[in-house]
């Protein structure tokens, strides 16, 4: 008899699609999952469903000014970020500096930038695991983030305001007290989000002890950011690699603790992206206070752009981890080989090794706590 | 009832074109196919969320194309990603339509130059009804997008017109008859 | 903490001075060029040792010389103990292009070296899945080099205007 049910319930495994259109708002990923009953055994992504061809763009363009449009698009929730990192590259490359008001203006910018991707991030993560509310207030506070940028740049989305030695123009007139107020209005708006998801039974039962990344697989794998963060390995390249003037401003570097579950589990990554903004918050104000009034922001932009040759690698840390850009110069107006490392390519190439033995509904949150961008993956 | 209740006052009787009232029903609740592609995305969610609020049209996102009404195809379309696009319209059921939100999608956006795996157009693969221009248009451009298709389905005719070849047949047969008689 | 001239002195120590060698240009940073055989080798060594401990491979990237005619892979470490940077560079011929893959020493290795062979076309030798990861299986050519042709039709559709 038990002979008979144990061959009913044999093992049967089999293998489904995940993608690439489904409801979970990060874009085209398709994963095929090997499945015994709802345990699944193993993970595939499938990418390449975005790719747009910028590094072939970053060849052909005649100027490297007119590839900073095309690294907008590569993350586009974080656009500020991305344009910085290639910036900074070209400007290395160049060897020159830039007017210390231009230093001031490029890291509030980045940092409202940071403060608006988590909480896109943290937004749908919610949305994917159910919860519908907070979706709706992080958006509500992202839309005045977005308001600033719009009344500076004049896009809401997809930017365009950094040039190579300085900035297309200058910030709007009341730039310095609209920054203000919403640093005023955010923080408390922070303790409410906590209220809302992070102490949520619901939500810890959903994401604690799922996911675990430990420290030595992430490094090995090469996790930046708060996903690194999140395994409590205390590194951040404003700290600890710093460009631009970040070496000036007091903050201090989030790191899970395990505080929920294990460590290095969803909850870490989610509770690093929090605390996060509220770190930003703190560069802003003392940014604000530090920035001269006077100087000319379009005044170091050189008339022709051309380095020597050489080649350079240089990364900086935006909101999903370290962007690096790898270029190649050959002495001519564009460059010979433009290389973006993408986080998220990097951080979904681990996904198979921590989601072995996770449910259906667990791959759902583990994707959104590694917080991909599926424009960076694909370029 | 609102308006209506006013502009009856002694009955509550309206005489009215049954495809005036199902061109009504239908506007009135289009239902989207929740398919980001890229950045165009993030506007749409932007659009359906707390300022620009999609709901207040009786537009909703739905998970499935089989319950959806309206594709919405908001960022670049890739090689790759192409016949399932076309798979995914295949799915729909009719009356079904098609907004294409963004340059991308329009016609090739920033990438029609040198990009060699981006489709330059989804019209390329399924029929579009509505083009919203913009990289990335801002929220108000799509729900002015979605009013133009609203605009579309009231003149939208539910009964069948006459099959005007088969017309043409039968008045030459009538018209030779005549003149062997 | 070291510079890459030391780093490249260690390395010339253990590993004889045939095989490596450090070039620099005017501006940028500099790199050791290592023997295409020999980068498993090195890369174990490099990640392995108590004083350089390498444990991160930050970047990888396949480049195409159209002039010399060959192929070569960028690597860029990084170790966050002893917070240095290294850039290892292996050039093969356009022939014969293969190199030695180091997925086994760092895993980031997998889809980056994939995208690798994808986009120029380097061969990575004992590599788990050897598949393109960007473009469709079905693709013909490799679009990141210079001589690179597109194809008029995809599967009916046209990559053209």
């Amino acid at each position: 008899m038990t002979d008979q049910i144990s061959n009913i319930a044999e093992k049967r495994e089999m293998t489904i699609n995940m993608g690439p259109q489904h409801p979970s708002t990060h874009g085209v990923l398709r994963l095929e999952l090997d499945l015994d009953g709802e345990v699944i055994k193993n993970t595939r992504p499938n990418i390449g469903y975005l790719h747009r061809c910028f590094e072939k763009y970053a060849e052909e363009m005649d100027d490297y000014s007119k590839v900073i449009p095309y690294t907008d698009r590569m993350d586009y929730v974080s656009a500020m970020n991305q344009e910085h990192g290639y910036v900074i590259a070209v400007e290395r490359m160049l060897e020159i500096e830039v007017p210390e008001r231009v230093e001031y203006i490029r890291v509030i910018m980045a940092e409202m930038q940071r403060i608006a991707s988590h909480l896109l991030g943290i937004g749908a993560f919610g949305l994917d695991l159910g919860a519908f509310t907070p979706f709706l207030y992080c958006f509500i506070e992202r839309e005045k983030i977005l308001d600033i940028f719009e009344k500076t740049s004049g896009a809401r989305l997809l930017y365009n305001y950094y040039a190579i030695g300085g900035m297309i123009k200058d910030v709007h007139p009341d730039f310095k007290k609209d920054t203000n107020e919403f640093v005023k209005t955010f923080r408390p708006k922070i303790k409410e989000l906590n209220d809302l998801l992070s102490g949520n039974k619901i939500f810890i039962k959903r994401t604690a002890n799922i996911g675990v990344l430990p420290e030595k697989v992430a490094l090995n794998y090469g996790a930046s950011g708060p996903v690194l963060r999140g395994s409590g390995v205390e590194w951040d390249l404003r700290k600890n690699d710093p460009y631009s003037i970040y070496d000036r401003f007091d903050f201090e570097i989030p790191i899970g603790k395990g505080e929920m579950g294990t460590l290095g589990d969803c909850w870490d990554r989610y509770i690093v992206r929090v605390r996060e903004m509220e770190q930003s918050l703190r560069i802003i104000e003392q940014a604000l206070e530090g920035m001269p009034d006077e100087g000319d922001v379009t005044e170091g932009i050189p008339k022709r752009i051309r380095p020597k040759e050489g080649e350079l690698y240089a990364r900086s840390e935006t909101p999903r981890g370290e962007l690096g850009y790898y270029i190649i110069s050959d002495k001519s107006a564009s460059p010979f080989r433009v290389k973006a490392r993408a986080p998220s390519f990097v951080h979904l190439g681990l996904l198979p090794a921590i989601s072995k033995g996770a449910l259906i509904a667990d791959m759902v949150a583990i994707v959104g706590s590694i917080d991909i961008v599926l424009g960076e993956v694909d370029r | 009832m609102g308006m209506l209740d006013k502009k009856y006052h002694d009955s509550n009787i309206i005489i009215v074109s049954l495809e005036k009232a199902l061109n009504w029903a239908r506007k009135n609740s289009l239902w989207y196919e929740q398919f980001g592609l890229a950045c165009c995305a993030i506007e749409m969610m932007a659009t359906a969320a707390s300022r620009y609020d999609f709901d207040r049209f009786g537009i909703i996102p739905r998970s499935s194309p089989r319950q959806a009404d309206v594709m919405i195809v908001a960022g670049t379309v890739t090689m790759k990603m192409a016949s399932r696009i076309k798979r995914l319209y295949e799915q729909m059921s009719e009356p079904r339509y098609v907004i294409s939100m963004g340059s991308c999608s329009n016609c090739g956006g920033p990438y029609w130059e040198h990009g060699y795996h981006v489709l330059k157009g989804v019209d390329k693969v399924i029929p579009v009804d509505v083009y919203v221009p913009g990289c990335p248009p801002r929220p108000e451009a799509l729900l002015e997008g979605f009013l133009k298709l609203q605009e579309i389905i009231t003149g939208e005719s539910v009964i069948k017109k006459k099959d005007e070849e088969l017309e043409a047949v039968k008045a030459e047969i009538i018209d030779s008859n005549k003149n062997e008689d | 903490m070291k510079t890459p001239e030391e780093i490249f002195n260690y390395l010339t120590n253990q590993f004889g001075e045939e095989d490596l060698s450090f070039e620099s240009r005017d501006i940028g940073q500099p790199w050791i060029t290592v023997l295409a055989s020999k980068i498993r080798e090195v890369s174990k060594f490099l990640r392995d040792d108590s004083e350089l401990l390498f444990d991160t491979l930050m970047c990888l990237s396949g480049i195409h010389y159209p002039k010399e005619e060959e192929l070569g892979v960028a690597y860029h470490l990084h170790s966050t103990k002893l917070t240095h940077n290294i850039a290892l560079k292996v050039r093969v011929p356009e022939s014969k292009p293969n190199v030695p893959s180091v997925e086994s020493i760092w895993k980031t290795a997998n889809w980056h070296e994939r995208e690798a062979w994808d986009m120029v076309g380097v061969v990575f030798d004992d590599h788990p899945n050897h598949k393109r990861i960007l473009l469709p299986d079905d693709w013909e050519g490799h679009p990141l080099r210079k001589d690179y042709v597109q194809q008029e039709f995809y599967q009916g559709m046209p990559t053209g205007e």
